[in-house]
C-alpha cells in the first residue's frame, strides 16, 4: 500500500541502514488514528506481574481488561495455580458514578475469604484513573484486615504506553521485596533472574544450565515465582536481566536498595546463550564455576550444532522480517537468524528504546529497514519490498504474514515451544524449518 | 487450577466476577463495524483496548483484524478526547483510505464524556467518506450490547427510507455469530429465492480466503448502499433479541420497516422458524432443496436419539447462541441442567425457564453469572456434557467432563469460524459434535469387556 507512508510523522520512525546514520525516533506516543500494534500501560503491568503464581490477581475495572488477559500468557508454575484464574471488580454504571472503592474492598474480602492468598495484586484500569479511587487506601486497609499483603498496581491505560506499565509492575514487586527482612549471605554463587516469565517452561532450562553451573537461582522474576521465592529477592549476589524492557528498571532499584550488581543477558541462539553463560561465570570470578560453564557449553553445542548445520543449509539465504516488543529481543533474534544463515531485512519493535536502536543499526545488513510502533501497512509494504520469506511477531502479526504467503514464528505469548537456551536454539531452528519449508505455501495463488 | 471452588454456594457480597463469561461492549462494536464492507473499526480510548480486542479476534478468527485507537495519553483524558478524534480521523483516511469509519467508545472516554456527534460536526471528513458512532460504554452489558448497539448505529446513520413503497426485500440481523453462520442463513434465504440486505456481514472479511496478498479492506461486508436500503425493505428479521432487536426496532421507527425478532436459527424448530417467517412475508415456497436438508436432519436425530435420552448438559455462552442451544438438545432429548450466560438482561432467565418447563425440566438459569458459579453449581449436580467457548476447558478438565466448543471465543481451535452452526446443516453438525463426545468418552472410559466396535 503507497499510502502507508502518507503520514509525515511516522517517517521519523523508520530507518533505512546505509542511507546516512539516523536517530530513529521511539519511546513516543503513538500517532492518534494509527493501526497500532501496541498495548496500554494496564497490558504492561499484567504481563509482567501475572506469572506470580500465587497471588490473586484482582483487575480493579469494568469486564473487558479482565477477561482479556485471562490466563493469555502461558507461564507455567510448579506450584500453585491460582494466577491462571481471572477476577474483576466488574464495575457498573453506579460504581462508576458513586465511586468503585467499596466495591473493591468488598471484593478483596471476597476472595481472601475464598482462597486464602498471602498476597494480592490489585490493578488499576483507566477507568479507576478518571473515577480517582484511592487504590493505596483501600488496599492498606484490606492489608490491615486481613493481615497479608495487598499492593497497588498504578497502571490506568492511559498514563504512558507499555513501557509505563513494566515500571508499575516492578515498583509493585519493589514494594513487595523491600518490605521484607532477609539477610543478604556473602558471596554465595546464588543469583535472581529477572525477566524470564517462564513461556513454555524457558525459566526452568535457564535455571538448569546454573544449576550445572553451580550456581542457585534465588528467584526468577516473576516466571514460576511465589511470595515467599519474592521476598528472598535481597539475598542474591547477582541479578542478570533477560528481558530488558521490562525489568531493567527493577535491577536498578535492587542495585540502589540493595546493593545487588546486576548484568543483561540473552539465551536466546548459540551465542548469545554461550556469551552469558560465560559472563555470569566470570562474575563469580571461581575457576570450578568457569570450568563447569566451559564443560556446559561445550557439551551443548556438540549435541546441537550437527542439528543446527543440517537446519542452516535448508534455509541459507532465506530472508526474515522481525517485529518485536522489546528492543533486546530484536537484537538476539537477528544474531539468531545469523547463525540459521538468514538475513534480517526488516526489524523493528513496540517498545524498544534509543541503545538498543544504535546496536540494530550496527548489527543490520545495508539496506535493513528499521522501525518503531510500525503499523500492519508498514510492515506489509517492508516485507514485500524486501522479499522476507518469513515474520518474527505476535499473535496479531500472524494472519497478516499468512495472508501475504509469509511463514511465521511466534516470539511472544503464544509460543508453544522454549526458544530459549541451546535446546531452545535448535527448537527455533526447527521451527523456522518447519514453517518456511512448509508444503502449504505451494497452495497459494 | 479450579481445585478450590468450593462446592457450598454463598452469595458474593461484592458483585465482583470469578472467571468471567461475558467481555465488554468494544470488542462487539469491533466485530460488528468489521460488518460492513470497506469499514475501519476505531476504538475511541486507550491503546489497550484496541490491542486486546483485535489480539481477542484475531485468535478466534485467524485472520488480520484491523482497527485503529486514538491513543489516548493522560493529557487526552484530562482535556477530552476531541482532538485525538479529530487528529484520527485525519490520519484514519489520509493513510488506509476506507469508504467507512466506525467509531466506538471505551469506559475512559465515556467516563470523561467525550460528546462524539459534537466532535464529528467539528471533523473534517473528506468529500464521500462516511463516519459513524456507536456509545459502548464497558461498564454496561456485554461484549452482545456493543454488537447490538454499533449495528443500531448503522441504522441511525445510514438506513434511509426512500421509496414510495417498500421492496421485496428482507433485512436480515444475524446477531453476534460466526461468518460461517452468516454465510449459511445467506445461503438459506437465497435458496427460497428472496432478495435479502444482510447486516452486518462479516463473511468474507474476517474468513477471507488466502490469496497470497494481504487485503486492508477485503471483499466481504454490507455496503453502504446496501446498508441505505435497509429502509426501503418489507420485513426486518433480527436473529437473537439480545444482539439484533434494537436496530431492527430503530429501523422500525426510523423508516417504518416491520420488525420481527426470531431466536438464533439453531435447531430444527428455531430454523423452522425462520424460514416460515419468510415463506409467510413473501408467499414463496420452501424448495425441496431445504426440506430435503430438514428430512436429513431429522432422520440423524432418529437414528441417534437413544444416545441422547436423559444425558445432563451444561451450557454457557452469549444469550442468543444459548437459548439456540438449550432449544436443540432438549429436542434431543437431553436435559440441560445448568444453563447461564454472563451477558445481564432478566429476559433470558424468562426464556430458557419457559422453554425447561415446558419440557417438564427445572435448572439452574442464570443471566449476568460467572464461570466459578457454573463450576459450583457442576460440582453440586455433574452432567455428562458441557457446552461453551473455550473458557469452559477449565472446568471440564477440573470435573473430568467432555466440552463441545461453541461461541465466542474459541481460542484453542481452528476451523470453528467457518463452520455453521445454524439451519439444519449447522444442526447436523451440532449433533454431530455432541454424539461424537459423548461416544469418544463412552470408549474412553469402557472396561475391556464393554468395549465395542459397533456403537
Amino acid at each position: 500500500m503507497d499510502t502507508g507512508l502518507a503520514i509525515r510523522e511516522r517517517l521519523d520512525s523508520i530507518a533505512v541502514k546505509g542511507k546516512q546514520k539516523k536517530q530513529i525516533k521511539c519511546d513516543t506516543d503513538s500517532i492518534a488514528g494509527c493501526v497500532s500494534q501496541r498495548a496500554c500501560v494496564y497490558c504492561g503491568a499484567r504481563v509482567v506481574l501475572n506469572p506470580v503464581t500465587d497471588a490473586i490477581h484482582l483487575v480493579h475495572g469494568p469486564i473487558g481488561c479482565a477477561s482479556y488477559t485471562w490466563d493469555i500468557r502461558g507461564s507455567l508454575s510448579s506450584g500453585s495455580e491460582l494466577y491462571r484464574n481471572s477476577f474483576s471488580t466488574d464495575l457498573q454504571e453506579e460504581d462508576v458514578i458513586f465511586g468503585g472503592e467499596k466495591k473493591l474492598a468488598r471484593a478483596i474480602d471476597d476472595l481472601v475469604g475464598k482462597y486464602k492468598p498471602r498476597l494480592v495484586f490489585v490493578y488499576a484500569t483507566c477507568i479507576v484513573g478518571v473515577i480517582g479511587d484511592d487504590l493505596e487506601a483501600v488496599c492498606k486497609a484490606a492489608a490491615q484486615k486481613h493481615n497479608i499483603e495487598v499492593i497497588p498496581v498504578e497502571s490506568s491505560g492511559f498514563i504512558g504506553n507499555k513501557a509505563a506499565g513494566y515500571r508499575a509492575a516492578c515498583d509493585a514487586l519493589f514494594r513487595l521485596i523491600n518490605s521484607g527482612e532477609t539477610e543478604k549471605k556473602k558471596n554465595d554463587p546464588k543469583i535472581n533472574y529477572l525477566g524470564d516469565f517462564n513461556l513454555a517452561a524457558e525459566a526452568w532450562i535457564i535455571k538448569n544450565y546454573l544449576y550445572e553451573m553451580g550456581i542457585e537461582v534465588n528467584v526468577t522474576f516473576t516466571g514460576d515465582s511465589d511470595y515467599m521465592a519474592l521476598k528472598k529477592a535481597p539475598e542474591a549476589s547477582l541479578n542478570i536481566v533477560q528481558c530488558a524492557g521490562s525489568m531493567h528498571y527493577l535491577a536498578r532499584k535492587m542495585k540502589d536498595r540493595f546493593g545487588i550488581p546486576f548484568m543483561n543477558v540473552s539465551f536466546l541462539g548459540i551465542e548469545d546463550t554461550s556469551d552469558s553463560l560465560r559472563k555470569i561465570a566470570a562474575f563469580f570470578n571461581n575457576d570450578e564455576i568457569t570450568r563447569r560453564a566451559e564443560a556446559l557449553i561445550d557439551k551443548e553445542i556438540r549435541r546441537i550444532e550437527p542439528l543446527i548445520r543440517g537446519y542452516r543449509k535448508k534455509l541459507q539465504g532465506k530472508k526474515a522480517a522481525v517485529y518485536v516488543g522489546g528492543g533486546f529481543k530484536a537484537i538476539s533474534l537477528i544474531k539468531q537468524f545469523k547463525e540459521l544463515g538468514i538475513d534480517v531485512v526488516m526489524v523493528g519493535t513496540q517498545t524498544g528504546r534509543r541503545e538498543e536502536y544504535e546496536v540494530i543499526h550496527d548489527l543490520v545488513n545495508e539496506g535493513t529497514v528499521v522501525l518503531d510502533d510500525a503499523n500492519p501497512s508498514e510492515l506489509e509494504r517492508f516485507m514485500l519490498e524486501k522479499g522476507a520469506h518469513l515474520l518474527v511477531g505476535g499473535v496479531k502479526e500472524r494472519p497478516l504474514a499468512y495472508k501475504l504467503g509469509l511463514a511465521f514464528i511466534d516470539h511472544n505469548h503464544d509460543r508453544k515451544h522454549p526458544l530459549s537456551g541451546f535446546v531452545g536454539a535448535v527448537n527455533f531452528a526447527e521451527e523456522v524449518y518447519s514453517t518456511v519449508c512448509s508444503p502449504v505455501w505451494r497452495f497459494i495463488g | 487450577m479450579l481445585d478450590f471452588t468450593p462446592k457450598e454456594i454463598k452469595e458474593r457480597a461484592s458483585g465482583g466476577l470469578i472467571n468471567p463469561a461475558k467481555t465488554c461492549q468494544p470488542i462487539g462494536a469491533m466485530y460488528a463495524a468489521l460488518g460492513i464492507h470497506r469499514c475501519l473499526p476505531h476504538s475511541h480510548g486507550s491503546q489497550g483496548c484496541c490491542a486486546y480486542h483485535r489480539s481477542h479476534l484475531t485468535r478466534h478468527f485467524r485472520d488480520p483484524i484491523l482497527a485503529s485507537t486514538s491513543s489516548f495519553t493522560e493529557g487526552a483524558s484530562v482535556f477530552g478526547g476531541g482532538a485525538n478524534l479529530k487528529t484520527a480521523i485525519k490520519n484514519v483516511f489520509a493513510i488506509y483510505n476506507p469508504d467507512v469509519m466506525a467509531i466506538h467508545t471505551t469506559c475512559l472516554t465515556e467516563t470523561i464524556g467525550d460528546d462524539i456527534p459534537a466532535f464529528l460536526n467539528q471533523a473534517e471528513i473528506p468529500e464521500g467518506k462516511i463516519v459513524i458512532h456507536a456509545n459502548t460504554p464497558s461498564y454496561v452489558g456485554s461484549h452482545i450490547t456493543g454488537f447490538s448497539n454499533m449495528t443500531r448505529g448503522m441504522v441511525n446513520y445510514l438506513s434511509e427510507a426512500t421509496t414510495e413503497t417498500k421492496k421485496e426485500q428482507v433485512n436480515i440481523i444475524p446477531g453476534f455469530v460466526n461468518p460461517g453462520d452468516m454465510r449459511e442463513i445467506k445461503r438459506l434465504v437465497k435458496a427460497m429465492g428472496i432478495n435479502f440486505i444482510m447486516f452486518p456481514d462479516t463473511s468474507g472479511v474476517v474468513d477471507s480466503p488466502m490469496t497470497g496478498k494481504f487485503e486492508m479492506f477485503p471483499k466481504g461486508g454490507t455496503t453502504v448502499e446496501e446498508l441505505k436500503d435497509t429502509g426501503n425493505s418489507k420485513l426486518t428479521i433480527a436473529l437473537g433479541s439480545f444482539a439484533s432487536t434494537d436496530a431492527a426496532i430503530a429501523l422500525e421507527r426510523k423508516c417504518k420497516v416491520p420488525a420481527k425478532t426470531l431466536k438464533t436459527p439453531i435447531g430444527v424448530k428455531a430454523t423452522d422458524e425462520f424460514l416460515m417467517t419468510l415463506r409467510n412475508t413473501f408467499v414463496t415456497e420452501i424448495p425441496y432443496e431445504l426440506e430435503e436438508e430438514r428430512g436429513q436432519l431429522v432422520d440423524i436425530m432418529v437414528d441417534t436419539h437413544h444416545q441422547f435420552h436423559g444425558k445432563k448438559v451444561a451450557i454457557f455462552g452469549d444469550p442468543d447462541i444459548v437459548i439456540g442451544l438449550t432449544e436443540l438438545v432438549l429436542g434431543l432429548g437431553m436435559v440441560p441442567v445448568h444453563v447461564l450466560t454472563g451477558t445481564p438482561g432478566s429476559s433470558f432467565e424468562k426464556e430458557v425457564r419457559a422453554m425447561l418447563l415446558e419440557s417438564g425440566l427445572k435448572g439452574n438459569v442464570k443471566a449476568a453469572g460467572d464461570l466459578f458459579e457454573f463450576h459450583q453449581w457442576i460440582k453440586n449436580e455433574p452432567v455428562d456434557l458441557i457446552i461453551g467457548n473455550t473458557y469452559g476447558k477449565y472446568i471440564a478438565r477440573a470435573e473430568d467432563i467432555p466440552l463441545v466448543r461453541v461461541g465466542f471465543p474459541i481460542l484453542d481451535r481452528s476451523v470453528h469460524s467457518y463452520m455453521p452452526i445454524v439451519g439444519y446443516k449447522g444442526a447436523m453438525r451440532l449433533v454431530e459434535m455432541i454424539s461424537n463426545a459423548l461416544l469418544d468418552r463412552q470408549d474412553r472410559d469402557a472396561a475391556d469387556e464393554d468395549f465395542e466396535l459397533v456403537m
